[in-house]
């Protein structure tokens, strides 16, 4: 078990080069250089001497290899630079941002567990039956929805025709975060119903099953001590790993609803052309996402005896 | 349970259901792609034609699916913007399939340190969430539809990579490849003759299932203004555009915003129902 931990921690560092090398090639294969936005953003023009002057400054005179270095160095120690367009730092800004994405991830994932596992279990118990075919049906709608469409089409009839809910923003508590939190959850609880569906079928099909039903044992006390816990496992699995898309979606959902997170900033970046911001954005989201499939990876071995065993072995 | 007394006959019934369930929908997807072929063509009115003294319009009348702000015919823009959006996303399914399998099948083919390499570097791709690198690329190269999908695509093909890789490398152990080495094939004939018919059909599944996603993304990319520019015609980018305009006139965006749902539905309908089919495994259960 040791061992599998400290192994996978490290294939975890090629992984981590990795990003951040990719991270910052896609940077400097940018068309314009970072002192021709800070003209363009200051709206005065600079004399050359001056552009030479803040390339001194920022390292930009030196060799790539070198401001590799220095850059990953920068980032190892919190300091990513100074955003172009505010002059903050980019680290303080992307730490002070993240709270607002992290809650609206957990109360999208809530709202997907709520949703998805009922469903799911239902679905599957009552395979090819009305309700299994009206389940399968929503969710293959709510997997053909854009999330945009959907963020677009809450706003119309919960903000703009009922009311009920404040159009953009964080500024309203707990309301503003329900209609956002509804978008991420329907895209994500269509894909995962199917997914907790197929993995409680599987488990029903398992002998042991057979087995207990043989025995005489209550189909209701078959499905909820013996099915639901054998499907667990790869239930949460499945969810920790799809937190990837999650982060990912959040970018578009965040800017239509203007919640005050880390995608957004990130599409804000984008339209100034703040790189500095877009690669604390790109690089973050890309350790955050690895470091949970990593935890995800660990537990799973860690609850199941089969790949511990198995891992031990080889 | 009632899956064990699924009888010969009722699995006969089904599989013919699946059958024709395949060819309607071919029909209909075919339907949407001759459109998009020959959107200029069939077009009411010219989709980049203003008219402001005509903006706005409801749907109905003389415009079917009402204008827009600039009194541009939604109808016309949106059977344009289905060009844009349907043959971009089938550019990019069909790089990714081809990129990922040529890179699957080096790997899985050759083996020993440039798999290692080739998949390590699929690896770090894999790393970044979702569309998060996808947003940054597309961000640093500019707005327009070829940047959009090529940022997709740098993200997108791995995943097909490592299919054609394990696929190769069961085949490899296969021994009709042993046999078609032993008569002196060559590994170009041994790859594209022997291996590739084999390993087509799980590949091409991935991708039809694959061309609803990727229209959906690409939408998204543009919606966010680093796919389509305006003012050419595309669902996610005519969508963005009608934001403001959601109260006053809903049509603006529903028009898009439907086109994008129905094509979607119907591209993974088929991509489902052609899993069906060329995999009855699945069937079964």
């Amino acid at each position: 078990m040791k061992k599998y931990v400290i192994k996978r921690f490290l294939q975890l560092i090629p992984i981590l080069i990795g990003i951040t090398l990719l991270s910052f090639i896609l940077m400097q294969s940018s068309s314009m250089d970072a002192i021709d936005v800070m003209e363009q953003n200051t709206g005065g023009a600079m004399s050359e001497e001056e552009k030479a002057a803040i390339r001194e400054e920022l390292g930009l005179d030196k060799p790539i290899a070198e401001q590799y270095i220095v850059w990953l160095g920068g980032i190892l120690t919190g300091d990513m630079g100074v955003s172009y367009v505010s002059g903050q730092s980019v680290f303080s800004t992307f730490v002070s941002k993240l709270p607002a994405t992290i809650a609206l991830t957990i109360t999208s994932i809530l709202l997907t567990v709520l949703i998805s596992i009922p469903l799911g279990i239902i679905s599957a118990v009552k395979q090819n039956r009305f309700v299994d075919y009206l389940i399968r049906f929503l969710s293959f709608i709510g997997n053909s929805l854009p999330n945009f469409f959907v963020s677009l089409l809450l706003i119309f009839f919960f903000s703009l025709k009922l009311g009920w809910f404040p159009v953009m923003g964080n500024a309203q508590g707990w309301k503003s975060i329900i209609l956002p939190t509804l978008t991420l959850a329907l895209a994500m609880a269509s894909k995962y119903t199917r997914q907790v569906r197929a993995t409680v079928l599987e488990e029903l099909n398992k002998d042991f099953v057979q087995g207990a039903r043989a025995r005489g044992i209550r189909e209701n006390k078959i499905l909820y001590f013996s099915v639901l816990k054998a499907s667990m496992l790869t239930i949460v699995t499945l969810l920790a790993l799809s937190i990837g898309s999650l982060l990912g979606g959040t970018a578009i959902v965040e800017s239509i609803f203007m919640w005050d997170g880390v995608g957004k900033m990130a599409v804000d970046a984008i339209t100034m052309r703040d790189y500095p911001v877009i690669q604390a954005y790109v690089i973050w989201m890309a350790v955050i996402y690895v470091m949970v499939n990593l935890i995800t990876d660990i537990i799973y071995c860690f609850l199941d005896p089969r790949i511990r065993i198995g891992q031990e072995e080889a | 349970m009632e899956t064990s007394k699924v009888t010969i006959r009722q699995q006969k019934i089904k599989k013919d259901f699946t059958k024709q369930k395949c060819i309607v929908l071919t029909v209909l997807v075919g339907i949407v792609l001759l459109m998009a072929i020959f959107a200029e063509y069939i077009v009411p009115y010219d989709p980049y034609a203003q008219d402001l003294s005509n903006a706005l319009q409801p749907p109905g009348g003389a415009h079917l699916l009402g204008t827009d702000r600039y009194g541009r015919d939604m109808l016309s823009r949106v059977i344009m913007g289905g060009q844009t959006t349907i043959f971009s996303s089938l550019l990019l399914v069909v790089i990714i399939m081809v990129v990922g399998t040529l890179i699957g099948i080096i790997c899985g083919y050759s083996g020993g340190k440039i798999d290692t390499v080739l998949m390590r570097i699929s690896d770090i791709f894999l790393a970044f969430p979702g569309m998060v690198f996808a947003i940054a690329v597309a961000g640093v190269t500019g707005g327009g539809v070829i940047n959009a999908v090529v940022a997709l695509a740098c993200i997108s093909w791995p995943k097909f990579a490592r299919i054609a890789r394990s696929q190769v490398m069961t085949l490899k152990q296969s021994s009709f490849v042993a046999a078609a080495r032993l008569s002196g094939s060559g590994t170009c004939k041994i790859i594209f003759k022997h291996m590739l018919p084999n390993i087509a059909g799980p590949i091409l599944i991935t991708g039809v299932l694959d061309i609803g996603t990727m229209m959906m993304e690409i939408a998204g990319l543009s919606f966010l203004g680093l796919g389509a520019v305006p003012p050419i015609a595309e669902w996610g980018s005519m969508m963005s555009n009608g934001r403001s305009m959601l109260q006053t006139s809903p049509w603006v965006i529903l028009a898009p915003g439907f086109a994008i749902f129905i094509t979607v539905m119907l591209f993974n309908l088929l991509g489902d129902t052609v899993r069906d089919v060329m995999d009855p495994r699945r069937n079964k259960k």
